[in-house]
């Protein structure tokens, strides 16, 4: 028999990601690459690990190579332990045969023999589409504190965004009294964070309600959440304060990851009691070059650059070359750029290269697209691109032509 | 190499960077920007598909032991099922008053030795900055039948020879003809390092046999008085090597790595150089940033001038601060208006306001560890 754990996390990591477009084109939206070295899931697993948490099962489903190589034996995270630790869980096979998970409630519930092992008094349900910092032991003892079945972590988000998310209203002493899951006209600017902790008999008793109505979506925000209202469950709101952001579009990821340019920003990842771990690259320092610029950035290890970076993210083992200038953009891994490039507002998926004296950046200042590289692109000399699209067609994994 | 294990030998009498084996053995000096001394021996071992790997400490060890943690970075285990990284400290029996030399400590630990599956042993000293294939050393110790295989180094200026003292002549088929001790001075452009292959058995009959005798260094009691008697072989060593035996040779070598053929050359062939993870942000220019010709890792955060010089993780240049021609270790604050010129900046230092640090290229100025200035 195994003695229990008092709190299990269950991480969603399936989500596609459908309006990063070539971005998650091979990978789910967790395992897209944030902050100079960091996927996004990295930042609630080193939430888990900060928050003292270690089991973790993360539930994967859309493109998951990327992700399992990444979370490995959950090492990096601290989380390769005796009993516990991490557990990846894609769908699977069964006797009366096997299904995708079709929501977020039936992923959890596909996999409630994994919880039963541990008998957790908590389940911790999080998200690995989102980037931010939080201590889930507070959470906990919130949640505790409130004698609560459910509490859901909330933050205010700005008007006009409401109507993306779960939206809820509460009482004064946090009680939750009403749900709507992405509303056409919130009443409020409450939002769900997606990060909830159930009681666990109070979540097996639910999810199995929720399996035996054929009408369910069976998502927790969508049905799961408003039927335990309905029955007139103890759900308690748990307000958070800070950094919290769902990077649903291109657009968003390359507006977070230059807001960490800023010389204060909301999202501190130099903070020293709250460290935000990934796998190590195991690349030396980065080298800038006698006739390198680099101002208003952030440069990882084994970067060489002898060029001009400006407001850009480089992440490791970027190669820039003479008289290249990078500015606005994201470049994610391994990506080299050749001599004469001008790369602008771009974002350079991992592993692509960049012929010499190309140009990235669009035609004019009037359209505010972003443009987009799929990794491992391979971009000829003298290439002008000015687009996403200009580049749509060509699929250089295999080796296929520029047009 | 599965029946090779690899031994790094820690001797005392290598600890001469003066400030920067003030508080720690040679082996985890910090070098590189993010790596210590021993990664690049380590890390040479691991490439060259060594798996069981043993390091004798002597003293000073407490970051070494931290620095190598379970030896997971290397892909070494503590407690492999495939032995992977054994650290072995000395006896405190041997008061260092009494301590003859390593063959004390390689006696001590003799079980360790004959417990071990692996039929050859490869020692090594931790002072040296290389990355080094082993592997033909090991096939070339094997067809030559030799008893013991010395790595050599041909025509290499930044080698400091006085530790050997010996006129070294090679045969043509790699054979040591002549180990002769020198008075004068070494002339020879052949240099033994510090690196040798041998079978087991015949380490533990050369450490039996010096420690009943009394004596206690392997190189100079076990090998070098023994060499008429032993089939002594060298092998030529290729790459960038840096054995660092003075504060002089810390600096040149570590300058040299803002030479990309160098860096990449013993960054990344054979194998990549492993070293512990700190979990740390990329670092982060601001708007008044200017850096040219330099080295730097993660975690830092410049608003000055640094030029020609190597920065270690987590140091803070705050804005109108210049760095030149120096290396900066871990964790300093260097304040707004501070100067700095031909200078090794100890770990954790902070330098104030305005406050000039100007050393020599041939007298360098080196702050202690934690110093505030």
């Amino acid at each position: 028999m195994h003695s229990g754990k008092e709190c299990v996390a269950m991480l969603l990591a399936g989500g596609e990601g459908k309006r990063l477009g070539i971005l998650t084109r091979d990978k789910a939206k967790p395992a897209l690459p944030f902050g100079g070295k960091y996927r996004i899931i990295d930042f609630t697993l080193s939430n888990c690990t900060n928050s003292g948490i270690d089991t973790v099962g993360v539930l994967t489903q859309y493109e998951p190579l990327i992700l399992n190589s990444h979370l490995g034996n959950g090492s990096p995270w601290d989380l390769d332990r005796r009993k516990g630790g991490i557990s990846l869980l894609p769908p699977f096979v069964r006797k009366k045969g096997g299904k995708w998970f079709k929501g977020t409630a039936d992923a959890v519930y596909q996999n409630m023999n994994f919880l039963e092992q541990y008998n957790p008094s908590y389940v911790l349900i999080i998200s690995g589409d989102h980037i931010y910092k939080m201590d889930y032991s507070m959470l906990l003892e919130y949640h505790q504190s409130k004698d609560a079945d459910l509490t859901i972590a909330v933050i205010e988000v700005p008007w006009e965004e409401a109507s993306r998310f779960g939206i809820l209203d509460k009482n004064e002493t946090g009680r939750i009294t009403e749900f709507q899951e992405k509303p056409d006209i919130p009443k409020n600017n409450l939002a769900s964070m997606g990060v909830y902790i159930f009681n666990f008999d109070m979540m097996k008793q639910f999810l199995f309600k929720d399996q035996n109505n054929i009408k369910s979506s069976n998502d927790f925000g969508k049905d799961v959440l408003p039927l335990m209202l309905k029955s007139n469950c103890r759900m308690f709101a748990y307000p958070f304060h800070g950094y919290w952001k769902d990077v649903g579009t291109t657009e968003s990821l390359w507006q977070a990851n230059i807001d960490l340019l800023e010389n204060n920003p909301n999202l501190d990842l130099y903070e020293q009691h709250w460290p935000i771990y990934t796998v190590s690259t195991n690349q030396p320092p980065h080298y800038l070059g006698p006739e390198a610029k680099v101002e208003q950035s952030m440069i990882s290890d084994g970067c060489t650059v002898f060029g001009e970076i400006n407001h850009s993210i480089l992440f490791p083992g970027v190669t820039v070359g003479h008289k290249t200038i990078v500015k606005d953009s994201i470049i994610m891994s391994n990506v080299i750029i050749g001599s004469g490039v001008k790369v602008e507002k771009a974002i350079i998926a991992e592993n692509s290269s960049v012929g010499n004296n190309s140009r990235i950046c669009r035609l004019d200042n009037v359209t505010e697209d972003i443009i987009v590289i799929r990794e491992y692109s391979i971009i000829p000399h003298d290439s002008i691109i000015n687009s996403t699209y200009t580049f749509k067609e060509i699929i250089l994994r295999t080796g296929g032509k520029l047009k | 190499m599965r029946d090779v294990m690899g031994v790094i030998n820690i001797n005392i009498r290598d600890d001469v960077l003066d400030e920067l084996t003030f508080s720690r053995c040679i082996s985890s000096v910090h070098f590189g920007g993010h790596y210590r001394l021993i990664d690049f021996i380590l890390s040479s071992m691991v490439n060259s598909g060594i798996q069981h790997a043993a390091v004798f400490t002597l003293q000073k060890y407490r970051s070494l032991v931290d620095h190598l943690g379970t030896g997971k970075e290397w892909d070494l285990n503590l407690n492999s099922k495939d032995e992977g990284l054994s650290v072995l400290h000395p006896n405190l029996f041997h008061s260092l008053k009494y301590f003859q030399g390593d063959l004390q400590n390689f006696y001590s630990n003799m079980d360790f030795f004959k417990r071990s599956r692996q039929k050859n042993v490869l020692i090594a000293g931790s002072n040296m900055v290389c990355n080094l294939d082993f592997r033909e050393l090991v096939d070339f110790h094997r067809r030559s039948k030799a008893d013991i295989t010395f790595l050599y180094r041909e025509n290499d200026p930044l080698l400091d020879v006085s530790l050997w003292r010996r006129r070294l002549v090679i045969g043509e088929d790699g054979r040591i003809l002549s180990l002769e001790p020198s008075e004068k001075g070494v002339d020879s452009k052949q240099v033994l390092l510090e690196i040798f292959v041998m079978s087991k058995t015949l380490l533990i009959d050369l450490v039996e046999n010096c420690v009943i005798n009394g004596t206690g260094d392997l190189l100079h009691d076990g090998i070098i008085k023994n060499s008429n008697s032993l089939k002594l072989f060298a092998f030529p060593a290729k790459g960038y090597l840096g054995v660092i035996n003075s504060p002089a040779l810390y600096y040149k070598h570590s300058m040299n790595l803002l030479n990309p053929s160098i860096r990449k050359e013993l960054f990344s062939q054979p194998g990549l150089i492993y070293t512990k993870d700190k979990d740390l942000p990329p670092t982060k220019y601001m708007r008044s940033a200017e850096v040219t010709g330099s080295l730097l890792a993660s975690g830092c955060s410049i608003e000055g001038r640094v030029e020609n010089s190597i920065l270690f993780r987590e140091t803070r240049v705050e804005k109108g601060a210049y760095i030149k021609d120096s290396i900066i270790l871990p964790k300093c604050q260097i304040a707004e208006g501070a100067q700095i010129e031909h200078a090794i900046i100890g770990k954790g230092v902070s330098i104030s306001m305005r406050k000039e640090i100007k050393g020599r290229k041939d007298n360098l100025s080196v702050i202690a560890d934690r110093t505030i200035m």
